[in-house]
């Protein structure tokens, strides 16, 4: 299933499908380690629900929810489709 | 001498790494034009010695941070003869990725695993060898902490860069391989050095580069043209960053080889953050922990032992107390002892505060003022090196101890990665005011004093929030404005029997908050527009902090301030002074006749100028005492209520005042505005709160504008910092004292707002249309 990173709950994880958005914050999150085919974990929300905490590559990155919907996820059930698609794109 | 960079991510050793090379050589400015530390010593232990370049710490080398734009600028144009890149191993992935893009420069590169200790004890294991042979570079495990490896790095590095690299990158399989090597081949005949990494990041279409090699461009253009993939579209900056961990994740993750092979295991930091950021308790935590950073700093009554055991005062204990010339005083091993105890045991702050300023610099200052005296020198002389200089010096060193205790609370918060936690936490609320979550800590440390407040916003990454954050640290009423608020609160209350004194002061600190929030709403939507920056942060793992470090950290920060104290502060003391005690006819007065001095009469002449504030013209002879203790104050802010007393005490000695049945000379002062109130009947309450809402939202005190200079780096923004902080104070003042003295002028008070309001509001949707016209 597809879905934006800001719309996971805590505790889902997925993989990086593309990012969009303007070309500071995309660079930001690329840098970061956000890039298709990364695997993402929700691990947690800020007590006001926002920003958000994921572990990626091995560590701990906090993002707002507006920079989170610049990332499109897929989750586990569609995993497959995506690293085909992403097989093709090579 | 050979110069050698260290490069890398933050929170990977680096300063660790530097502070183990370079050991007490360490000097610490600033890069040129911006306020990010530059920090730089001397290795000792090679064949010549080694300047170390600490360059700052980044994740990557793109142009939209300053500190990434330092970092490689500095490769490219200063040509250090090494770089040394540090790595945390427990981090591979992510580290890995700045390395590819140093690895693209043609400088020789050595690079230092560290923490490898930590990767151990996990029980996983790194390949250094086959790492070495993948990267092309020689990789050294050291444990920075542990001071290991350092020699073999350094020996390493210093070999290397004997030697001469040409650049290689890891994008070499990737399929913009033959668009890289064809921009390449360009640059390298025209001759520009480094052509790799220029070649590449016009491939990225970097604004830095695209300006600097428009010839080029019409190649990259032409294979856009042609170019296309799915994921990315025509986006080549994604398309190489993705390249890089592409890369890093085939070639570079089977060089680690995880024990555990679960990837979102949970491990003894993961587990204090459940705690720490936990969704109900992470706020109250956080209170806690801030309660408990003050409580350490300023309590004189530490875990409220005296309040709940009623514990007596060292004064009403006669075994402390001896009668010389008929007045009861301390025996000198009581004052010792009073430093750590008065009838409630003080927190380690206030005892280091009370040691320093007590016993160390008051002895030795009233030892060096008391020779002064006794030397019988001319009495200009006199109360020049007294009253001038040593209790200027004085003054601006008392502040020392409360500076660095609360420094070094706030830099084991820091380093213990409780501090990006913070931000985690608050970041949403503070995004309605357009700042970020990691503005609360510096705003918060204004509440104890504006110097290291403004100090540690170097942790915020945008320049614009910075600036903003700096300009309203000062109205969060540090220590030494409270008793401006407790004295005039108190003469308030009793002059004029109204209110309690505890709620006035109370008022003023909240209004203070509301003053600060609604100056940073001003100025993000108008002078200091600008996005909310973003909040794409690292949260580092927690871990104990490192005493060497904190202890290196509060000398820097120390041999700066005591530096400053001794230049600037101690310049503009003895110009205070002079203009306190000296007539225009440039005659010396004494403290008694203060108000015949300078400044007392440039008082006189701005008075009127403070008539909306309600202590201006309307008050008559006397009024100018407010205003000259309001210059006071901009020495240090504990002067407002000593020139009271003095200047009390002057005209009551001239017999000008009836100051029958009050103290004037009691330390804290109530009774020495209370005198000043009943000499000037035009005196109403409005008049006292503007008072107070004036000096605690003006330029704050020498020490503090000195910091805010240095902070603020640009010469322009401290000049508009300091005629913000004026308006701002006599718009408040007026406010307050004119709806106080007639209350029907709220209205035009409020209308005047709403068309303030209006105008930002129309003018920046007006900005909004021209700019998204101009997109168009």
């Amino acid at each position: 299933m597809e879905k934006t990173l800001d719309q996971f709950a805590v505790g889902e994880h997925g993989i990086v499908k593309n990012v969009v958005g303007e070309g500071k914050i995309k660079r930001r999150l690329f840098d970061m380690g956000i890039t298709p085919g990364a695997e993402i974990l929700l691990r947690k929300k800020a007590p006001l629900g926002d920003p958000l905490e994921v572990t990626i590559r091995g560590y701990e990155l906090t993002l707002r929810k507006t920079e989170a919907c610049c990332v499109n996820m897929v989750t586990r059930e569609s995993t497959a489709t995506a690293a085909r698609d992403k097989g093709v794109a090579k | 001498m050979r110069r050698f960079a260290l490069a890398g991510n933050p929170n990977s050793g680096k300063t660790t790494l530097f502070n183990g090379l370079t050991g007490s050589t360490a000097h610490v400015g600033n890069w040129p034009g911006v306020t990010v530390d530059k920090r730089e010593g001397t290795y000792k232990k090679c064949a010549e010695p080694i300047a170390i370049v600490d360059l700052p710490g980044i994740y990557s080398l793109s142009p939209y941070t300053p500190e990434e734009v330092i970092a490689r600028n500095y490769i490219l144009d200063e040509k250090p003869d090494c770089v040394i890149n540090i790595v945390d191993a427990t981090n591979l992935e992510r580290n890995l990725y700045l390395t590819t893009q140093i690895l693209e420069m043609d400088v020789p590169m050595v690079i230092a695993l560290n923490m490898m200790d930590a990767v151990e004890k996990n029980g996983d294991k790194i390949d250094a060898n086959e790492l070495e042979k993948r990267l092309g570079v020689p990789v050294v495990k050291i444990s920075a902490l542990r001071s290991k490896g350092l020699t073999e790095l350094m020996d390493k590095a210093y070999n290397e860069s004997k030697k001469r690299r040409c650049g290689s990158s890891v994008l070499e399989e990737s399929d913009i391989s033959h668009l890289i090597s064809d921009v390449k081949t360009a640059l390298t005949g025209q001759k520009v050095a480094n052509p790799l990494f220029h070649a590449i990041k016009l491939v990225e279409g970097d604004e830095i580069e695209v300006k600097m090699h428009k010839d080029v461009l019409g190649v990259v253009e032409a294979f856009k043209e042609t170019y296309t993939n799915e994921i990315f579209g025509g986006d080549f900056e994604a398309l190489v960053a993705d390249g890089r961990y592409e890369y890093i994740s085939k070639h570079f993750a089977p060089v680690l080889q995880r024990k555990i092979k679960e990837k979102f295991n949970l491990t003894r930091s993961d587990k204090a953050d459940r705690v720490l950021t936990h969704r109900i308790w992470g706020i109250p935590i956080f209170l806690l922990i801030l309660f408990a950073v003050f409580h350490l700093t300023f309590s004189e009554d530490f875990l409220f032992l005296g309040a709940i055991f009623k514990l007596p005062e060292l004064a009403d204990i006669p075994a402390f107390v001896t009668v010389a010339n008929g007045e009861e005083t301390l025996t000198y091993g009581a004052r010792w002892l009073q430093c750590i105890y008065d009838g409630g045991v003080m927190s380690p702050g206030v005892i280091i505060n009370n040691v320093w300023n007590n016993m160390i610099v008051g002895e030795l200052f009233g030892l060096i003022q008391g020779a002064v005296e006794g030397s019988g020198m001319q009495p200009w002389a006199i109360g020049l090196i007294n009253n001038g200089i040593i209790d200027g010096v004085g003054s601006v060193l008392s502040f020392l101890p409360p500076i660095l205790v609360l420094f070094l609370c706030f830099s084991i918060l820091e380093d213990s990665g409780y501090m990006a936690r913070i931000a985690f936490i608050l970041d949403r609320m503070f995004r309605r005011f357009g700042l970020s979550g990691r503005a609360f800590m510096p705003m918060i440390m204004g509440f104890g004093c504006s110097v290291p407040a403004m100090i540690n916003t170097r942790t915020l990454a945008d320049d614009k929030e910075r600036t903003a954050t700096i300009r309203v640290i000062p109205f969060f009423s540090c220590g030494a404005k409270l008793p401006i608020l407790t004295a005039v609160a108190g003469a308030m209350a009793g002059a004029f029997g109204v209110g309690n004194a505890d709620l006035i002061t109370l008022a003023m600190y909240i209004l203070g908050i509301v003053v600060a929030i609604l100056s940073v709403l001003l100025m993000r939507s108008t002078t200091l527009k600008g996005e909310t920056p973003p909040f794409i942060m690292e949260l580092p793992t927690y871990h104990a902090p490192q005493f060497k470090n904190l202890m290196l950290h509060l000398w820097d920060k120390t041999k700066h301030f005591v530096k400053k104290a001794f230049t600037i502060i101690l310049a503009s003391t003895i110009v205070i002074w002079a203009l306190t005690h000296f007539s225009f006819g440039w005659q010396y007065l004494d403290d008694e006749f203060i108000n015949e001095s300078i400044l007392a009469n440039i008082a006189k002449l701005v008075q009127p100028l403070f008539t909306p504030l309600g202590f201006g013209s309307q008050l008559g002879e006397f009024g100018w005492v407010f205003v000259v203790a309001a210059v006071s104050g901009l020495i240090a802010k504990e002067n407002v209520i000593g020139t009271f007393s003095t200047l009390a005490s002057c005209l009551a000695a001239g017999g000008h005042i009836n100051v029958e049945g009050l103290d004037i000379m009691a330390e804290n002062g109530v009774d020495a505005v209370r005198a000043m109130i009943m000499a000037n009947p035009a005196i109403i309450g409005a008049t006292l709160v503007a008072f107070i809402a004036f000096n605690m939202t003006t330029i704050p005190c020498f020490a503090a504008v000195g910091t805010a200079k240095a902070e603020l780096g640009d010469k322009k923004r401290f000049n508009y910092t300091l005629l913000f902080w004026i308006a701002v104070s006599y718009v408040v003042g007026a406010m307050i004292y004119t709806i106080g003295a007639w209350w029907w002028t709220c209205f035009i008070w409020t209308a005047a707002v709403v068309g303030v309001i209006a105008f930002i509001v129309l003018r920046n949707k007006k900005l909004a249309k021209k700019e998204s016209a101009t997109t168009l």
